[in-house]
């Protein structure tokens, strides 16, 4: 579903990204940990199509198309959605013309018919529930006023409604408590099935008890110097990151 | 037609206007016009090197001879034109002006409460001419030329007169609305509102231009709110792009009054407001908010001042404006709090998106502070559409132009939420985009 193919990108001419490769086929969950300042938001924007982040060099085809091409609306209607670790305030805008107004381009691209007012409700309500968040959410301005776990918890919304084919979770665990942690897990593991994927950020091994990863990978200055499976994020939990740059560096993969 | 020196214009125009009042010349109100015009005589129309006026030129507005509207022949206009102007899904009582002159006919004022004056100035001097002898140009003092020529002209306009302990239900919609196809019109609406203690009174101000004549709104309000009363006052400024639009809006309030301003504007090629309010008692509220967007060529000078004269008293200012193209923005936001003024607290913000690489804004705070116990703070900024926003709504599928509309619309936001009549957000968010010819962006 998603190749990457030697990635390097840079954020105000300095390199941060240097040679990422990775291979995501549908049904796949991988995770990326790894320290402060080590990428990992970065490449989640650069795939996402943020034009803060220049690629200086590498491929990356999702279902085969080229989307280094593209710009970022056309992305997420290719079916990629980044669940940000920061989400925007939008004043004077409510969740319900932002959102019809997103599926409505996305159907569109698609060649798909709109929902009728009538559907969309129902589906906002529909998906709200599963997040247990409250109906007054569709009538209210888009994260303005929402606590720094209900914004994550928006951003899952978002994505349940827009039924993405890849979703990047960039630290969509950070600032949850462990209800809303639950809540999210289950929202993202409701949407879960053989033809998506999610590449889940996280700098916590407790995420990954609910969101059970195939792989993870450990990405440290720029580059992935590790992949394991699941219990690699445990071992990460337990011994820190040092072990792994040490091995790294023996390999000379640094 | 060789342009005339303005002044020698604008005097000689005043013979014809005076034989046109017959009985109207020997009044008082008469007395106070030909005041006006000696003072005109004496005063020079602003330039740059007034401090005042350093960053407007209003040497286009000078240099042209507009025809006072009271010599000219009234425009006709029909229904059917009004209402598609008209703020609507409220209910209303409407007064409508055509070119700065009352129309009875087009006008449609519903049952008001006992002892409440709604109407025309030229009405009220009838009825009442003691009480606008009192008021009229005592409220406003005339500061500059162009308050002399109102004044000079001031033969009707929007009064509203509301007896003590009268709360006024419905909004007052009171549209201005400038045309002609044949001659430069000057307009001089010239207002008279005056709150009771205890009363309430909303009025929404509707500025519109239709005709292909450029034309010059010069426009002088007067306000008084008494103890305890509230006036909110809507200013919705949409004339015409070629058209010239000054107002001076002088308040004075009393005792625990509340006044919120609301200055929003979209059209008109110079546009000059200057909003006044003396807080001449203790325990007052004053609201300032502001905003304009403009595009093209256009330039829009904001003015504002509070003047805390006593002690417990708040203003509070908030001024934000989109200017795309050529476009160019002046805020001046004054505040003096004088000596007796002690426990003042007097906030004030100013900020500004500009669109393009080629709009420009002028924004200074100008405080003056004379005593020891308050609290003031004032802020202005200036700067683009957040990139990093646009990004996340671009993320979920939306194209860059909506993006954009978006943040214009939440950028507003602050300003419009202050609305408190709903249907009228909606309205004025649909203008925004609109003037500025950007994708709508509507609530659902
Ligand atoms: N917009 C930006 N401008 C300047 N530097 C940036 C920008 N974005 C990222 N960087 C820099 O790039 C490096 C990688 O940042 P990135 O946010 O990708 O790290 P991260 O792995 O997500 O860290 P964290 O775990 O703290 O979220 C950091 O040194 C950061 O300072
Ligand atoms: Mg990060």
């Amino acid at each position: 579903m998603l190749a990457i193919k030697n990635l390097h990108a840079n954020v105000e001419g300095k390199e941060i990204l240097k040679g990422i490769n990775l291979l995501i086929n549908a049904g796949e969950v991988h995770a990326i940990m790894g320290p402060n300042g080590s990428g990992k938001s970065t490449l989640a924007n650069v795939l996402a199509g943020n034009s803060s982040y220049e690629v200086t060099e590498g491929e990356v085809y999702f279902d085969g198309k080229n989307i280094l091409e593209m710009n970022p609306e056309t992305r997420a209607r290719e079916g990629i959605f980044l669940a940000f670790q920061y989400p925007i305030e939008i004043a004077g805008i409510s969740n319900a013309t932002f959102l019809k107004t997103a599926l409505n381009e996305i159907k569109r691209y698609k060649g798909e018919p709109e929902l009728t007012p009538k559907e969309f409700l129902d589906r906002m309500k529909a998906k709200a529930q599963i997040l247990g968040l409250d109906e007054t959410l569709i009538s209210r301005y888009v994260n303005v006023g929402f606590s720094g776990g209900e914004k994550k918890r928006n951003e899952i919304f978002q994505m349940l409604m827009l039924e993405p084919k890849f979703v990047l979770l960039d630290e969509t665990d950070s600032g949850l408590d462990i209800d809303a942690l639950k809540i999210v897990s289950s929202g993202v593991n409701i949407y879960r099935n053989k033809d998506n994927a999610v590449l889940v950020v996280t700098h916590y091994q407790r995420l990954l008890n609910y969101i059970q990863p195939d792989f993870v990978h450990v990405l440290f200055n720029g580059k992935i110097i590790k992949t394991g499976g699941k219990e690699l994020a445990l071992e990460l939990e337990d011994k820190g990151y040092d072990w792994v740059k040490d091995e790294a560096l023996e390999t000379q993969n640094v | 037609m060789e342009k005339k020196n303005p002044k020698e214009w604008y005097i000689s125009n005043f013979e014809t206007f005076e034989k046109k009042l017959n009985g109207g010349s020997k009044t008082y109100l008469h007395e106070i016009r030909k005041e006006a015009l000696r003072e005109l005589a004496s005063l020079n129309f602003p330039t740059f090197r007034n401090e005042e006026w350093k960053y407007t030129d209003v040497s286009p507005i000078v240099n042209n001879n507009f025809v006072p509207a009271v010599n000219t022949t009234p425009a006709k206009v029909d229904k059917k034109t009004i209402d598609q102007l008209l703020f609507k899904n409220f209910d209303y009582h409407l007064l409508v002006f055509i070119n700065g002159i009352f129309s009875e006919e087009l006008s449609d004022i519903k049952e008001l409460p006992r002892g409440v004056f709604i109407g025309s100035l030229k009405r009220l001097y009838k009825e009442r001419p003691q009480l606008v002898d009192q008021h009229l140009n005592k409220v406003s003092r005339i500061e500059n030329a162009f308050n002399a020529l109102n004044t000079a002209y001031a033969v009707d306009g929007f009064a509203a007169i509301i007896p003590d302990c009268v709360i006024v239900e419905k909004p007052i919609q009171i549209l201005y609305l400038n045309s002609s196809e044949t001659e430069q019109i000057l307009s001089v609406p010239r207002n008279l509102i005056m709150v009771g203690k205890n009363s309430q009174l909303s009025v929404i101000t509707n500025h519109r231009g239709t005709g292909s004549e450029k034309y010059f709104s010069n426009i002088v309000s007067e306000i008084l709110v008494d103890e305890n009363g509230i006036l909110d006052f809507y200013k919705i400024q949409y004339e015409n792009d070629e058209a010239y639009h000054i107002e001076k809006v002088q308040a004075i309030q009393k005792k625990s009054s509340v006044l919120n301003h609301y200055n929003i504007n979209f059209g008109g090629a110079i546009v000059r407001n200057d909003i006044n309010s003396v807080l001449d008692d203790e325990n007052i509220e004053t609201h300032f908010y502001g905003l304009y967007l403009a595009h093209g060529n256009q330039h829009v000078d904001n003015h504002t001042f509070a003047d805390h004269a006593k002690p417990n008293c708040m203003s509070n200012e908030l001024y934000k404006g989109i200017l795309d193209d050529n476009a160019r923005g002046v805020f001046n936001g004054k505040i003096i709090v004088r000596k007796d003024a002690q426990k003042t607290n007097a906030y004030q913000s100013n900020k500004t998106i500009l669109l393009s690489k080629t709009a420009k804004i002028d924004t200074k705070p100008q405080l003056e502070i004379f005593a020891d116990d308050v609290k003031c703070s004032h802020g202005a900024t200036v700067g683009q559409l957040d990139e990093e926003a646009e990004f996340y709504i671009r993320s979920r599928g939306v194209p860059q132009e909506l993006a954009k509309s978006m943040l214009i619309r939440a950028f507003a936001n602050d300003v419009i939420e202050k609305v408190k009549i709903e249907p009228l957000k909606e309205q004025l968010n649909h203008m925004i985009f609109e003037h500025l010819k950007k994708v709508e962006i509507l609530n659902l």
